[in-house]
Order: structure tokens, then C-alpha cells, then sequence
């Protein structure tokens, strides 16, 4: 079968951008937001099709779902055995993202007519969706690892363009500025991750990396850098390309700043879409990563498992509803990330990959519609922070509806989707590594408990006073809410273990009640402390936050990482390396070049007075080198 | 004309001359002067063409020639000499070198 | 007649022309068609040239034409281009035309200033054609000499100082190279009448010790005008000092002279000494790129920012040379087109910024995107294309370099190569850090609501600019691969000494 209208996937968001790009300001808001989501519409659909003909159409080719590569072409020619291409490659992962993204891209498309309506840019902003679509599309198609690198990098642009959207505020200037550095820094990583990696195996081919054929890591084989072989060293700094983009920790400080961004781009791209490109890429590279360098999948596993706990923790602290949202994005991103690191290859062994991809997918559906919530929310109280909420239920119908089935949902209350995928990666972790899994299921309690006491500071509560009473948003908004919600109670009875797994070939899955029950339990406590706490509005959770003392304030400054950061490239960086450098430039470097000039013109000063302009004088020393000569050739030569 | 007379009184005479123009050369402040001392020098150069042209070529009349030719330029040089030391003293009301300096850089 | 011909007869018919308009208007319309039919006739070659490499024409120059011009000495004027110099000519012509309608405000002596321009263009021009390295200096030394007028007479700030540093030091540069090119001219007698012809130069092999000793003469001798550490100086005063379409002109093209004649002459020529002395050369500019990168961070000023970040880029040039194998060196040159392109929009953008607030310090500046939107997309387009966004031109450059240098199997240019990766995101603080106080934030100054947006002739010379930035970075394959192939002759040469 041949998948050849894949490539208007790529194509039709490209056009709108340049199209709301170039001309955008000429046409009525409307149209241009318009054009945009009919184009986004339109490959919805195509990615529907395609995962339909993938999955069920054309099947598995000998119990295997094959790596198709729809289309190529070469791009860039770098040596004999490097050559970029530009190309289409559909396996499961691939597919599956193909869905996730154009779905939660048409909703935040929809939403946005409604949520941006009337905002000055609007047209710029739907070039920026478009571009962003374009480039995330890109990003999980890519049949290669350069191909990914190059839509890597622009989605990172596409990012820092809608982060900075309100481009007056200077906040939103200093969170979409502090996001692209910080990836861009980790994409370093990833840049000398590839050149190791292409060094070795001489390809950038994702087929050949993750084929079966080993032996084309046969040229790194025994070299070692600082006692760690150099596969080791690659999939790391690959990871921490990954790493930046998932904002795992240390490089997550990018991450809650972000949510300065117009909320649907939150959820776009800070919740469901880019942020999970680092998962994305450690799972494409999955085989690489398992076989050749499985102290790195360790590092992603404790990394992963690190990045949960620390934000949860943070997440049960803020008050600004996006950036507990945001805190929460990290808490499962991390989730992802360890249930790739504990996962084994094949079969059963490789449920952790499955769950890791299937819980991609289920937050996707449940993030973004956590987000799309709270759109909806500041839309009509006109404010971020918790304290400035409360009682909203009755004003806000829908949305406190669907904002419920998502807190539900990623609490893992059973048989809403979040409780299958949180539940495979449990069983992964439980197999792999006892403290992992221990943090995880921690985890999951803390996650129900903040989730929760958003959801009841937001909808029940003291009503506060209102600047004008607030009212249901558009339809264009609860619509994309609805549609959402319906994924995210749904999509866990897709057979992902059927589907999506880590060598291709479908395995049978079993519901493990050991650990299905503790972990439905720890939500259930989860959410009563929650209740319990902030139903009413009470004074416990003053006290108890005083009662924690100095750890509570160290929590609620999310561990001093910002200004950790700040520190280093404002005082070490700024201070200590570039003005120094500045300085030597114009000092000692360019010193020495005017000290040259300055001997120049002063030696000539000096030698200028030996020209008097007194004639008799130069007679004299005529007449005396004269003699001197005469003297010279007569008597030495 | 020169017969008898040796070539050393000759060339003692023209080093004599010679070496008069440079010392006034040298020495004299007024330009008129220094002027008068480069036609000494040049006389002497003169005198020396014409006494080794005659000593040496007595067959040939090059030496003779051009020390006519050195007149002949020593003429020319005087008198566009004496122009500028002209201009100069209506400049400066001077015809000292001491005051004309103006030329050092 | 040779097409050649008419890149030196169309700036010198089109000063000429000049000479006859009465005032400013009539000199910059003048300077505009002139160099406008130089464009046609740069894209004109560049079509015939690859229709005739299509055709099968063989030969690594084409378009050869030869005459003698001082017989004594055996000078010629001799011409010929390969790829690379075809391209080399594009991007000068492209620079010239939008540095033209860059200075379309200029009305203080119009006439000389676009007859210096013009002139400064011959210069650069003729570098290109020349095959004759006397005749290849000869320009080089008029692309040189009118930059001193042109920054001294209708410069900004501290005119007189820069354009005497500038020029001394790019002298000093020219010092260094005639003794290297005399060098070259006596030895080639080993093999038949002493001569300055590349072609002929290019077939003797060099004694060991003569290379050693010229090599350093050469290369250092272009390396000043390509901002090789430390010597690098004059780059940021005289493009702080200099006029727009003198600064879009220096460094988009004048700095590409020097890498240009680093790898056709120098490394092309003596190429054993080039292997030999790599290595230090290779540390100055490993240096060079992070260090002008850094050096750009501290900066206010916003031209000293691109002049820094020049020496950054140009170093990456320079260093790709060295390194020497095919692919850094393509990267090379599309580097030098890139950054040719994209440091010419940026110093067009400045001058026009500059021509609006009157100030280049960025803390006095703000919010400009609101009120010049055109000239505010056209400055991140200039920053991301700097720091290397996939899809414009500087990612494409700088990823040829990093893959192709990574090839060499030993540490210490691995190594270099790592250092020298640092400065994209070095580069990505800068440029975000310079467009996040330009253009984003509030306005700082009421008065800033008054600005006019860009003007028909500051679109027209944008929109030159940026047009083919973004082909080079969506299909660079063509452009890559041309000049993989006039690379060949360079790198069998470099590699045949191994």
C-alpha cells in the first residue's frame, strides 16, 4: 500500500504558515484562523487514515509491524556514508504521534478562535501554530536522526515564537529567551551525541540504528572516553538533548516559566505535544540505547523517576493554576521517561516501552484538556492564580465537568485511561527496580492530592468577588473540551500492547492487581486529603505549610533552581567570562595593536628632529658621509 | 697652454677651490654666499674635467664639453636660485638659512 | 567576448556614468541600474556556468580568457571561474545590488560615495575572476584603498581612527601577502618561466622548506582580512564606524576575500606547509569562534555585536578550511556565502534602525516590533538564520562543518570541533539576548511611535537578502554539491601529500 498523501501532512501546515505568515495581515482575522484550522483539519483526518490503513489495513508483515518509509529525499550530502534525507517513516510510534498531535493541534486550533479571539497578532498566531505543527510533525516522521535534529530545532523555534507571543510583556520575553537557551544548550548535547554516534556507525538512518544488524556498532566497540565507552557517552548526550526538551531536571527550569505563553499554546505544545519529543526520541532510539549503552537507559530511568517526585512535590505548593499544571506536565514526563528506562526489549519484557508510549498517549488527551480547562477558567475570571478562584462550579458547567474527568483521570481513578497507562508503568518499575517503583507510586498519591486540591480550590470553595460575573466560554471552546474529554475516559481500552510495542511484534497484557489495587488506593487517599483540606476553606493547610518550616519555603521557590541558574549565566557567565573577554579584546588585544601604532608615531617624533631645515646642517652631514665613504673604500675595501 | 706646468699645482688649486665652496657652504649664513660657494664647488669640478681630459685624452674633447655643459647649468641653477632667495626675502625680509626652516617636515 | 570581462566593465562604465550626474539623485539611480545589470550578468553566469557543466564541459575553470599585460614580468590578466567563484560572484553582486538601495539616503557627496562603493565593488569583483595573482592582489588592494575614504569621509563616530586602523592593518595584511606571493613567483621558475598563474603554480610541487617559510606570510596575510585571532581588531571599530552599505559590504563580502584566498591560494598552493602548521592555525581559530562569540555577549553597541559575531562566524571559516577534508571545506564555503548574506542583512537592518533612533546602544531601544514590524521579522529572521535555524542558511553551513571536521580520526581535532559546537548556543544568547531588547518588551521612547516602517527601496534591498538565505536553507543540496565538485582539485592536492 503505498502512503504517498502522507507527505500533505508536511506539506498543507507549511503552506498555512507561509501563507498567515506572508499575507496574514492583510486578511480579516478571522479568515486567516480559519485557513489555519481547516488546514489542520484536513490532516487530521489524513493521520486518521494513515494510522487506520498502518494499523489495520495493511497490518503486521510477518508479526511484525513493519518501518515503512513513505517518502525520501536527499537533502544534504555530507560524505560518502552521510547523507541527510528528508523523508516520511511510518512505524507504531510514529503513527500513534502522527494522531496525538493532530488531534490536540485541530482542538487547541478550535479553541484558540474562541480564546484569542480579538487579540492583536491573532493572525500571527496562527502562522505560529501552523509552523509549530509543521516542524512536530516533522519531528516524529523523521527517518533519520539528522532529519529529527532539524525539526528538533525548529520546534524549539516555533516554541520560543509562542512563548513570546504578548512580545510587550517582559516576562513572556524573559520565559520564551530563557526556554530556547536552555534547550538550545541541551540540543548541544544532542548535536555532539549525533556526530559520535554518525562517527561510528557511519548513518544517521533510523532504520539501520534500530535494525537487527549490530554490527554496524562494531567500529565503537572497546573505545573509551573517561572509562565510559563512547556509545555510553553518545545515547547520554543524545538523552540530554531529550532531556532539555522534556525538561526533565536538572534542565526543567524552562518549563513552568513557559506557561507566559497564550494558554492554548500551553497545551500545545508545554503539556501534550513538544515537551514529550525528548520521550519521543529516547524511544525511537530505544534499540540503540538497550544494546549498546544500558547505563544510559539507567541514567534515563533515575533521571526520569527524580524528575517525577521533585515535581510533584513542587506541584502541591504553587498557586498559579498553569504552573501547578506545568509542575505536573514535568511529574509525568518524568513517568514516561523512567518507564523507558526500566523497560527490557521484546515482548512482555518490553511492557514499560509499551506503557511508556501509551501513557504519551493518554496524557496527551488528559493534559491537554487539563489545560484547555484552565484556558477556559482564566477566560473568565481574567486571573492565573488560585487565591482568586473559588465556588466556580455553577458559573462554568463544562468545563468543571470535563476539568473533574481529567483530574479523575490522572489520578488513575479506575477505568478512565490514565489509570491503565499509569498502572502498566508501575508493573514495569515494579520489575525493574523496587526504589523506583516505591518513588513512582509515591508518586501517584501526590499527584492526585495536587490535582485535587486545584480542582477544589478552582470549583468549590468560597466564592470570591468577581470583577463581573463569570460566564460559560464559547462554543468554540467547550466543544474542543467536550471532545477531549471524551479521549481521555476512552483512550485507555485502545490495545496498545497490540499495537505499540518496543520491538513491533504484539504481546499479550494482563491487569496485575498486586499493584492495580495499592496504586488505586494511594489515588483514592490522594484525592480525600485533598478534600479534606480544601473542600471547605479551612486554615489546616496554612498550618501545616508552617509546620514544615524552612522545607515548605524551599519547595514553594521550587528548590532555588531558578536562581540557581540565574546565578550562573547572569553573575559566572555574564561577569566572569564575557566581560573579562570584552576587556581583553579591547585592551590587550586591541591594545597591542594601537601600542604598534603609538611606538610608530612616537619613534618618528623622535626621529623627525634630525630634520632641522637648517641647510648648512645638511650640507655638513653631506660633506661628512661624503668623507666617511671616501674613507670606507679607500682604506677597508 | 698647460705645458709644463705639473698636474698636481693644478689639482691642488682645484682642490683648494673645492673645498672653499663647501666650508662656505657650510659656514656662510647668507644665501647669496652659499650660492657664490656652489659656483666654487662647481668651477672646481670644472677645472678637474678639463685638466684630466687633457692629461689623460689629449686626442678627446669630452671633458671639455661637459664642463661647458656644467656652466651652462650652473647659469640656469644661479638664476632660478637666485629667484627663489628673491621670493624668500620678500616673504621673510631675511636672506639668512637660519630663518628658512619652514621645509623640515 | 568573454562574460568575465563585464564584471569588471560594468562598475567601471557604471562610475564612469556617475561622473556625468548632476546630484544625488541622479548618482544613486545611476549606481541602481548599474548594479542591477550586474546582478543579471552574475545570475546569467551562474546559468550558463551550470548549463555548461551540465553540457559536460570538463575543465576546473571555465570561462578562461588570457592577456598579457606586462610582458617583462609575465602579468596577466587572466580570468576563469569554477564553482565556487561563481557563487563567490553571486554573492557579491547580491550584496552590492541591496547595499546600493541600503544607502539610498545618502546625499552628502552622493556621487563620490557610490563611485568609492563602486569602486570598492570592482575590487572585489576582479578578486574573484582573477586567475593571475598579481592581478588577484591588484584588486585586492582597490577593495582595499576606497574603504578608507568611504569609512574616513562618511563614517560615524571615531571615523578617523577606524578607517586608519582598518586600513593599516588590512596593509599590514597585504605586506605579509606580497612576500608570500613573491615567494611563490621566483620559485615557480623550477619549472619553466617565473609566473603568477594559479593554474601553473598549482601543477609544481613546492620544496618543503620554501613552503614553510611562505605559508605563514600567506595565510596570515589573508587571515587578517578574514578576522583571524588576534588579529581581528579592526573588525569591530571599522564596522562600527563604517556607513551601512560599506559595513553590509565589508563584512559580507570583503571577509570572504580573505577565506577565499586562504583556501585558493595559500592552502591550494603550498599545501604541505598547510598540514604541517594546521594546528596552530586550528587553535587561533577554535579560539576565534568562541571568543567572538563571548566577546558579543557584553556588548551594547549593536553593531559591535555583529562585528564580534563576525569574527565568530568567519573564524568557523577559517577553521573549516583547516580542517581539511571535503566536506568541512564545502561547509566553509557555504559559511562564507551564508554569513555573507546574513551579516549583510544584519548591518542593513542596523543602518536602517540606526537611521530611525539614532542610537545603536540596544538599552536605549525597545518594543521596536510593534512600530517597524517589517524591519523587526527581518532582524529575527537575520538572528535565527546567525544562530543556526534549520531552514535558513546558517544551519546548513555550520552542520557541513561540524560533521565534516568530526571526521578525522584523532582527539585533538575532535576535540577542536567540540569547542567549536559551544558556540551555537553561545550564539543562540546574543542574538536572543539582542532581539529580546531591540524589538520586544515596551517602547522606551514615545517619540518611537513616529517611526515609519521600511521604506519601498530598504524592502527591496531586505528582501534580496533574505530571499536567498532561506533557499540556501530549504534546498541547500544544489549549492553543496557544486561546490563539493570544484573542491575536488583543492582537496586531491591537500590530501595527495598526505
Amino acid at each position: 500500500m503505498n502512503y504517498s498523501l502522507t507527505i500533505l501532512i508536511l506539506l498543507i501546515p507549511f503552506a498555512t504558515f507561509l501563507f498567515n505568515g506572508l499575507f496574514g495581515m492583510k486578511l480579516k482575522p478571522i479568515i486567516s484562523g480559519l485557513i489555519g484550522t481547516i488546514g489542520l483539519g484536513v490532516i487530521t483526518l489524513l493521520s486518521y487514515l494513515t494510522a487506520w490503513q498502518y494499523f489495520f489495513v495493511d497490518g503486521m508483515v510477518n508479526g511484525t509491524f513493519p518501518k515503512i518509509i513513505a517518502m525520501s529525499m536527499d537533502w544534504l550530502h555530507f560524505t560518502d556514508f552521510l547523507t541527510v534525507r528528508i523523508g516520511i517513516m511510518l512505524d507504531p510510534i510514529s503513527v500513534m504521534m502522527l494522531v496525538v498531535i493532530t488531534t490536540v493541534s485541530f482542538m487547541v486550533h478550535i479553541y484558540s478562535l474562541g480564546y484569542m479571539e480579538g487579540e492583536k497578532g491573532f493572525q500571527r498566531f496562527y502562522a505560529f501554530l501552523s509552523l509549530f505543527s509543521f516542524s512536530m510533525l516533522g519531528l516524529v516522521v523523521a527517518t533519520n536522526i539528522f532529519q529529527m535534529y532539524i525539526f528538533w530545532e525548529l520546534v524549539g523555534v516555533s516554541s520560543f515564537l509562542l512563548i513570546g507571543f504578548y512580545y510587550t510583556k517582559d516576562s513572556a520575553v524573559a520565559a520564551s529567551k530563557k526556554a530556547f537557551i536552555v534547550t538550545r544548550f541541551a540540543d548541544l548535547g544532542f548535536l555532539i551525541g549525533i556526530l559520535l554516534l554518525s562517527f561510528f556507525t557511519k548513518t544517521f538512518d533510523f532504520k539501520t540504528l534500530t535494525g537487527s544488524d549490530q554490527s554496524i556498532f562494531a567500529n565503537a566497540a572497546g573505545v573509551n572516553f573517561m572509562g565510559i565507552s563512547v556509545m555510553t557517552w553518545a545515547a547520554i548526550l543524545i538523552f540530554m538533548g531529550g532531556a532539555g526538551k522534556s525538561a526533565m531536571f536538572p534542565l526543567h527550569i524552562w518549563l513552568p516559566d513557559a506557561m507566559e505563553g497564550p494558554t492554548p499554546v500551553s497545551a500545545l505544545i508545554h503539556a501534550a505535544t513538544m515537551v514529550v519529543a525528548g520521550v519521543y526520541l529516547v524511544a525511537r532510539m530505544f534499540p540503540v540505547f538497550y544494546f549498546q549503552a544500558p547505563e544510559a537507559l539507567n541514567v534515563v530511568a533515575y533521571v526520569g523517576g527524580f524528575t517525577s517526585l521533585f515535581a510533584a512535590v513542587i506541584a502541591c505548593t504553587q498557586y498559579d493554576i498553569k504552573r501547578v499544571l506545568a509542575f505536573s506536565t514535568l511529574s509525568q514526563l518524568g513517568y514516561m521517561m523512567l518507564a523507558l528506562g526500566v523497560s527490557g526489549y521484546g515482548g512482555e519484557e518490553g511492557v514499560g516501552y509499551m506503557a511508556s508510549m501509551f501513557h504519551l498517549f493518554t496524557h496527551a488527551m488528559f493534559k491537554a484538556l487539563l489545560f484547555l480547562g484552565a484556558g477556559s477558567i482564566i477566560h473568565a475570571v481574567h486571573s492565573n492564580v488560585m487565591q482568586d478562584m473559588g465556588g466556580l462550579r455553577k458559573y462554568l458547567p463544562i468545563t468543571h465537568a470535563t476539568f473533574l474527568i481529567a483530574c479523575l483521570t490522572i489520578a488513575g481513578v479506575p477505568f478512565l485511561s490514565g489509570f491503565f497507562s499509569k498502572d502498566e508503568i508501575l508493573v514495569a518499575a515494579f520489575h525493574h527496580d523496587k526504589l523506583l517503583f516505591a518513588v513512582e507510586f509515591l508518586v501517584a498519591g501526590l499527584t492526585a492530592f495536587y490535582m485535587f486540591r486545584l480542582y477544589f480550590n478552582i470549583f468549590w470553595g468560597k466564592e470570591k468577588h468577581y470583577h463581573h460575573t463569570p460566564h460559560e466560554s464559547p462554543k468554540t471552546m467547550t466543544i474542543p473540551l467536550m471532545i477531549l474529554a471524551f479521549g481521555s475516559i476512552f483512550a485507555g481500552y485502545i490495545p496498545f500492547h497490540k499495537l505499540v510495542t518496543s520491538d513491533g511484534m504484539p504481546f499479550e497484557s494482563h491487569m496485575n492487581f498486586a499493584i492495580a489495587i495499592p496504586s488505586v488506593l494511594i489515588g483514592l487517599i490522594g484525592i480525600t486529603v485533598a478534600w479534606v483540606l480544601y473542600k471547605k476553606e479551612t486554615t489546616i493547610p496554612e498550618r501545616i505549610s508552617k509546620g514544615l518550616g524552612g522545607f515548605y519555603t524551599a519547595v514553594f521557590h521550587k528548590f532555588y533552581f531558578d536562581e540557581i541558574y540565574l546565578f550562573i549565566t547572569k553573575k559566572i557567565i555574564f561577569n566572569y567570562i564575557s566581560r573579562p573577554v570584552a576587556w581583553f579584546d579591547r585592551h590587550i588585544v586591541d591594545g597591542t595593536m594601537n601600542g604598534i601604532g603609538w611606538l610608530t608615531v612616537t619613534s618618528s617624533k623622535k626621529i623627525r628632529n634630525l630634520q632641522s631645515g637648517n641647510l648648512p646642517q645638511y650640507g655638513l652631514v653631506f660633506v661628512l658621509g661624503a668623507i666617511i665613504l671616501v674613507l670606507v673604500f679607500a682604506f677597508i675595501i | 697652454m698647460l705645458q709644463g706646468i705639473p698636474i698636481t699645482s693644478v689639482l691642488i688649486v682645484s682642490a683648494f677651490m673645492f673645498f672653499a665652496g663647501v666650508c662656505g657652504f657650510i659656514i656662510r649664513r647668507n644665501m647669496i654666499t652659499i650660492l657664490m660657494s656652489i659656483e666654487l664647488i662647481l668651477n672646481a669640478v670644472n677645472i678637474n674635467m678639463v685638466v684630466f681630459n687633457k692629461f689623460l685624452f689629449p686626442d678627446q674633447l669630452q671633458g671639455q664639453f661637459f664642463a661647458l655643459f656644467i656652466v651652462g647649468i650652473a647659469a640656469a641653477e644661479a638664476s632660478v636660485a637666485i629667484a627663489l632667495v628673491i621670493n624668500i626675502y620678500r616673504r621673510l625680509n631675511s636672506i639668512s638659512v637660519d630663518k628658512v626652516n619652514e621645509m623640515k617636515y | 567576448m568573454n562574460i568575465l570581462n563585464l564584471f569588471v566593465i560594468i562598475p567601471v562604465l557604471t562610475v564612469i556614468g556617475i561622473l556625468f550626474t548632476k546630484d544625488y539623485k541622479g548618482a544613486r539611480v545611476t549606481a541602481a541600474v548599474g548594479m542591477s545589470l550586474q546582478l543579471l550578468t552574475a545570475v546569467i553566469l551562474v546559468l550558463s556556468f551550470f548549463a555548461q557543466r551540465k553540457a559536460g564541459v570538463h575543465g576546473d575553470f571555465l570561462y578562461l580568457s588570457d592577456y598579457t599585460w606586462f610582458k617583462t614580468l609575465n602579468i596577466h590578466y587572466c580570468v576563469g571561474v569554477d564553482s565556487i567563484a561563481v557563487w563567490m560572484l553571486l554573492l557579491a553582486s547580491i550584496v552590492v545590488f541591496a547595499g546600493i538601495f541600503a544607502s539610498w539616503q545618502v546625499e552628502y557627496l552622493a556621487r563620490e560615495f557610490f563611485i568609492s562603493l563602486i569602486l570598492l565593488a570592482t575590487g572585489v569583483f576582479g578578486f574573484f575572476i582573477s586567475l593571475d595573482l598579481f592581478t588577484m592582489f591588484l584588486f585586492y588592494e582597490l577593495a582595499v584603498i576606497p574603504m578608507y575614504l568611504l569609512i574616513g569621509i562618511w563614517g560615524s563616530g571615531p571615523k578617523e581612527y577606524s578607517a586608519m586602523k582598518l586600513t593599516l592593518m588590512l596593509m599590514g595584511g597585504s605586506a605579509l601577502l606580497i612576500v608570500g606571493l613573491l615567494g611563490l613567483y621566483f620559485y615557480s621558475s623550477s619549472a619553466g618561466p617565473v609566473t603568477f598563474n594559479l593554474l601553473q603554480l598549482s601543477k609544481i610541487s613546492f620544496p618543503l622548506a620554501m613552503q614553510r617559510f611562505f605559508f605563514p606570510f600567506l595565510f596570515v596575510g589573508f587571515g587578517i582580512l578574514g578576522a583571524l585571532f588576534p588579529l581581528h581588531t579592526w573588525s569591530p571599530d571599522g564596522h562600527s564606524s563604517a556607513p551601512t552599505a560599506v559595513s553590509m559590504l565589508h563584512a559580507g563580502v570583503l571577509m570572504k576575500l580573505g577565506g577565499y584566498g586562504c583556501m585558493r591560494v595559500a592552502m591550494f598552493l603550498l599545501p604541505d606547509a598547510a598540514h604541517e602548521m594546521s594546528w596552530i592555525f586550528l587553535i587561533l581559530t577554535t579560539i576565534s569562534v568562541v571568543y567572538g562569540a563571548f566577546g558579543a555577549i557584553w556588548q551594547k553597541d549593536l553593531k559591535y555585536i555583529n562585528a564580534y559575531s563576525s569574527v565568530s562566524h568567519c573564524g568557523l571559516v577559517l577553521f573549516a578550511l583547516l580542517m581539511m577534508n571535503k566536506t568541512s571545506m564545502d561547509g566553509a564555503v557555504l559559511q562564507m556565502i551564508s554569513h555573507g548574506l546574513m551579516t549583510a542583512l544584519f548591518f542593513a537592518l542596523i543602518g536602517m534602525i540606526y537611521g530611525r533612533t539614532h542610537t545603536r546602544n540596544i538599552d536605549q531601544m525597545g518594543g521596536l516590533m510593534a512600530v517597524v514590524p517589517f524591519l523587526g521579522v527581518a532582524y529575527v529572521i537575520a538572528g535565527l538564520a546567525s544562530l543556526g535555524l534549520p531552514g535558513l542558511s546558517g544551519f546548513v553551513a555550520e552542520m557541513t562543518i561540524f560533521f565534516g571536521s568530526f571526521q578525522h580520526p584523532d582527539t585533538f581535532h575532535r576535540v577542536a570541533t567540540i569547542i567549536a559546537t559551544s558556540s551555537i548556543v553561545i550564539t543562540a544568547v546574543y542574538i536572543l539576548r539582542v532581539v529580546g531588547k531591540l524589538l520586544l518588551g515596551q517602547l522606551k521612547e514615545k517619540e518611537y511611535l513616529e517611526f515609519p516602517d521600511a521604506k519601498w527601496y530598504e524592502r527591496i534591498s531586505l528582501v534580496v537578502l533574505i530571499v536567498p538565505i532561506a533557499m540556501i536553507g530549504f534546498y541547500p543540496t544544489f549549492l553543496s554539491s557544486t561546490v563539493m565538485d570544484a573542491l575536488n582539485p583543492i582537496v586531491e592536492r591537500l590530501t595527495a601529500m598526505l
